[in-house]
């Protein structure tokens, strides 16, 4: 009934940017690779060409490229007292399910995380007293450094395509850039984005209050582009359809543009779509992992794929799913604290405020995914004092629109009626007139933020689903109020028309609206079998053939968007793999 | 829990439409030729895939009372919201396509979002029965589509700020969030989805729609007016 098929050095789970990297290096040091995805193939000349892919509905509305969630979803609840219920829709976040992954969909911001998130905990202890980091806030030191990522956040902007301007190379501040960002080797390999008029606007009065503002590093080609692999990219149009979309013009970093094409021409790689993963398979001894379990969804026939290693490179909820659908490590229990599985999922959180400006014509159609201003004053910058705030954690504060269509931008002052003519008159008026000043900020792990998998809902292999609990906790409720306060403060510098303060967020995490497509945490990284899921070459501590590599080792959340570190550590863990591991397949760190 | 009406409103679905016209005037779907014209368009009757009698008068009603005509913009039927509803509902997503619809079913917080047994199109039906229920209890016998504007006016208000309780034990509020959704839908989203006529929502701000490139775009009309000339996902097919 489950049909064996032949042994491969490597299956890959899932066909993102991590499953692309992984199986480009893997493929490329000799290695046969079988990469397994369950979305659908699609690529850009029929799939997100002009003009069927400039569809609001389709693809920002009803998600086109997303999860469906009706397969497989997760429960959620904000506490372990409440009953978790199934997500019957997407909302709060958006993970892709197709090839290419999420890596289809997203906007293109690539940060490179500091030493501020990777020693978090030694930091701050060692500031302002281990008192000062709350009993439940569960942060803990990465277990691996900025000097050692450096070079693979390298790789992964110039793979990616991501257009930027340094601000500190090897210890010299370069004007124009991120004053704050740990030394880089090296300039982007694209110029930054052309600023549009919100963003400047920002930049002004930014700089007026005597911050730091810079180009957000986006992977949107500024021009059109080579890749270090040898694949084209257009150049960015700033159509303001990206993030949701997939680009026409093959100017946004995506998998399967910048590396899919590379595993592609590669004898030694096969990929397999429509593949549904159920299940990774131990031996009888629980400390290798043997292959996959996998289901093929045009027909329902199920293989078992045998390898040597196995790779997790879906989606960092999915990976975590699938590590507690395998029983592989021990199920986190927020009670005992005992258990890493599942430990330590983190999000996001943001404040925004509108700002009106009779008279102005902010366009705010065209923009590119990351053609905003930022700062980071508040961010990665050690010298921004967190002892008046009393919270861990940082926040940017930036500026420009990215994808904000009619069916739902249309910005107008609050007490605004919802329908008729009044409401006509201001939607007509205001639309030309708004911009925005946004937060976003990082989120520290909790004892109660966890996932495990629910007790009563099933997915449609009547597996279990997992179970999300989170909340926002204290502390990112004083750092929200800290945010809120700055960026009204900036917004009144301004002296716009009329405006929209921005709210600190207290109320409960709802799944319900759009918030962003971070999640991390559950499978986390560190230093012991004790504190952590994996080493910190993303090897499970369990099982030494099986990686799990995406945010969902991130054992809290930064302010920035993950995508940077999750590209940067897949090409660190690929090394490891290929220089080291198959030559003496064992753990990387000992226990 | 569930809404008793259901049954017999999947009975009467796709059933006795061609009069719809006649319940309130309606324009149909008009050859691209004609759109150009707005002025030329006649009330016609629109066809409805999903929509009966009584929905057809609600759903016109309530398009016309959000989106009255002015100098901005024609009414709603007019823009042709009430056809984008119409199909929506009969498309995948009004039946529920992507909407995980596995019990055991519980009323949930807030924050744990839609948990409704129910797909966007039984919910849109069980809504407007519930409140045509409400509307003849609270205005001598009379539904929605024949109450005054200020009539209209208080009931969508009172929608919109939850203080409606259907008999029916339908979540009121769940109505109201999908019908808001669904008209802003129908001004804002493509003409290819039948609402949005001639691009009136995109018009009505500026939008220029499925436009290709804004490369030069972006310095050349910085804080300049931009041609309010929208271009649709058609109209470059």
């Amino acid at each position: 009934m489950v049909t064996r098929l032949p042994q491969v050095d490597a299956v890959v789970v899932g066909m993102g940017w991590t499953g692309g990297i992984m199986s480009a290096e893997l493929a490329k040091a000799g290695l046969k690779v079988v990469g397994l995805e369950r979305g659908a193939p699609r690529d850009t000349d029929k799939d997100y060409a002009v003009p069927t892919i400039r569809d609001e509905l389709r693809y920002v509305v009803r998600h086109d490229l997303m999860q469906n969630t009706a397969r497989d979803t997760l429960t959620v609840r904000n506490n372990p007292t409440q009953e978790a219920l199934p997500m019957r829709r997407l909302g709060s976040f958006l993970p892709g399910e197709v090839v290419g992954g999420s890596g289809v969909h997203w906007s293109g911001h690539t940060w490179r995380w500091t030493d501020m998130e990777f020693k978090i905990r030694s930091l701050y202890e060692e500031r302002y007293g281990r008192n000062f980091i709350p009993a439940d806030m569960t942060i803990q030191d990465w277990g691996i450094t900025y000097d050692e990522l450096e070079p693979y956040y390298e790789k992964f902007e110039r793979i990616a395509a991501v257009s930027g301007k340094a601000g500190n190379i090897k210890g010299q501040i370069q004007p124009g850039g991120n004053c704050f960002e740990a030394p880089r080797a090296n300039e982007y390999a694209l110029p930054p984005l052309t600023p549009i008029l919100a963003s400047l606007t920002f930049q002004e009065a930014a700089r007026n209050k005597g911050w730091n503002p810079f180009p957000r590093p986006s992977a949107n080609a500024s021009r059109a582009y080579t890749n270090p692999e040898g694949q084209k990219f257009g150049a960015c149009q700033y159509c303001g359809y990206c993030q949701r979309f997939g680009c026409e013009a093959n100017a946004k970093g995506s998998p399967h543009v910048a590396i899919l094409p590379v595993a592609m021409r590669n004898p030694n790689f096969e990929m397999r779509t429509h593949s549904w993963v159920t299940k990774v398979i131990k031996d009888s001894s629980g400390r290798r992992v043997t292959g996959v379990a996998y289901t093929n969804l045009l027909n329902g026939e199920e293989f078992e794929q045998p390898a040597d290693m196995v790779l997790l490179c879906a989606y960092a909820i999915n990976n975590v799913h699938l590590m507690l659908l395998s029983q592989i490590g021990q199920a986190y229990d927020p009670v005992t604290q005992r258990g890493v599985i599942g430990k330590n999922y983190a999000y996001q959180t943001g404040a925004a405020a509108n700002l009106f400006f009779e008279g102005k014509r902010f366009n705010p159609f065209m923009n590119a995914g990351g053609s905003n201003i930022s700062c980071d004053d508040f961010n990665i910058n050690w010298e921004y004092d967190r002892g008046p705030g009393k919270f861990v954690g940082g926040f940017n504060i930036g500026s420009g629109f990215n994808t904000v269509l009619p069916i739902g931008y249309r910005p107008v002052p609050a007490g605004t009626p919802q329908w008729g003519k009044a409401w006509k008159a201001a939607t007509a008026k205001y639309y030309q007139m708004g911009m925005n000043i946004g937060s976003a900020g990082s989120v520290m792990a909790n004892r109660y933020n966890y996932y495990d998998l629910d007790p009563t809902y099933k997915n449609a292999f009547g597996l279990p689903l997992m179970r999300m609990t989170f909340d926002y906790k204290e502390n990112e409720h004083k750092m929200g109020r800290a945010a809120a306060d700055l960026i009204n403060d900036m917004a009144r510098s301004m002296d716009p028309t009329q405006m929209n303060p921005a709210v600190a967020r207290t109320d409960p995490w709802t799944i319900v609206p759009y918030q962003s497509t971070h999640n991390t945490g559950g499978t986390i990284m560190g230093t012991t079998p004790r504190n952590s899921a994996v080493n910190k070459y993303l090897q499970s501590w369990n099982a030494h053939n099986l990686f799990v590599i995406g945010a969902n080792v991130f054992p809290h959340n930064s302010a920035y968007n993950p995508t940077g570190p999750v590209g940067a550590l897949a090409y660190w863990t690929a090394e490891a793999i290929t220089t080291r591991y198959v030559k003496n397949p064992g753990p990387l760190v000992s226990a | 829990m569930k809404d008793k009406g259901v049954g017999r409103r999947e009975f009467l679905k796709g059933a006795a439409v061609a009069g719809a016209a006649s319940v309130a005037s309606a324009p149909v779907l008009l050859p691209e030729a004609a759109q150009a014209q707005p002025a030329a368009a006649a009330p016609t009757a629109a066809g409805y895939s999903f929509l009966n009698l009584e929905e057809a008068a609600f759903v016109e009603t309530l398009v016309d009372h959000m989106v009255p005509a002015d100098e901005l913009s024609p009414k709603g039927t007019d823009i042709g919201i009430n056809v984008y509803i119409d199909r929506a509902l009969s498309s995948a997503w009004g039946k529920g396509d992507r909407l995980y619809m596995q019990g055991p079913w519980k009323t949930g917080l807030p924050s744990q979002g839609y948990q409704l047994p129910l797909t966007p199109a039984q919910l849109y039906r069980a809504g407007i029965e519930a409140t045509n229920v409400y509307c003849r209890k609270t205005y001598a016998g009379r539904t929605f589509d024949r109450l005054t504007e200020a009539q209209r006016e208080e009931v969508l208000r009172a929608l919109a700020s939850g203080q409606v309780t259907f008999e029916s034990g339908l979540a009121s509020r769940a109505f109201w969030t999908v019908v808001y959704q669904s008209v802003m839908e129908g001004m804002f989203a493509d003409p290819i989805y039948g609402g949005n006529r001639n691009k009136a929502g995109w018009k009505l701000i500026g939008f220029p729609g499925a436009i290709a490139v804004h490369r030069e775009n972006v310095e050349r009309y910085r804080d300049k007016e931009f041609p309010n000339t929208p271009l649709g996902i058609a109209d470059m097919s």
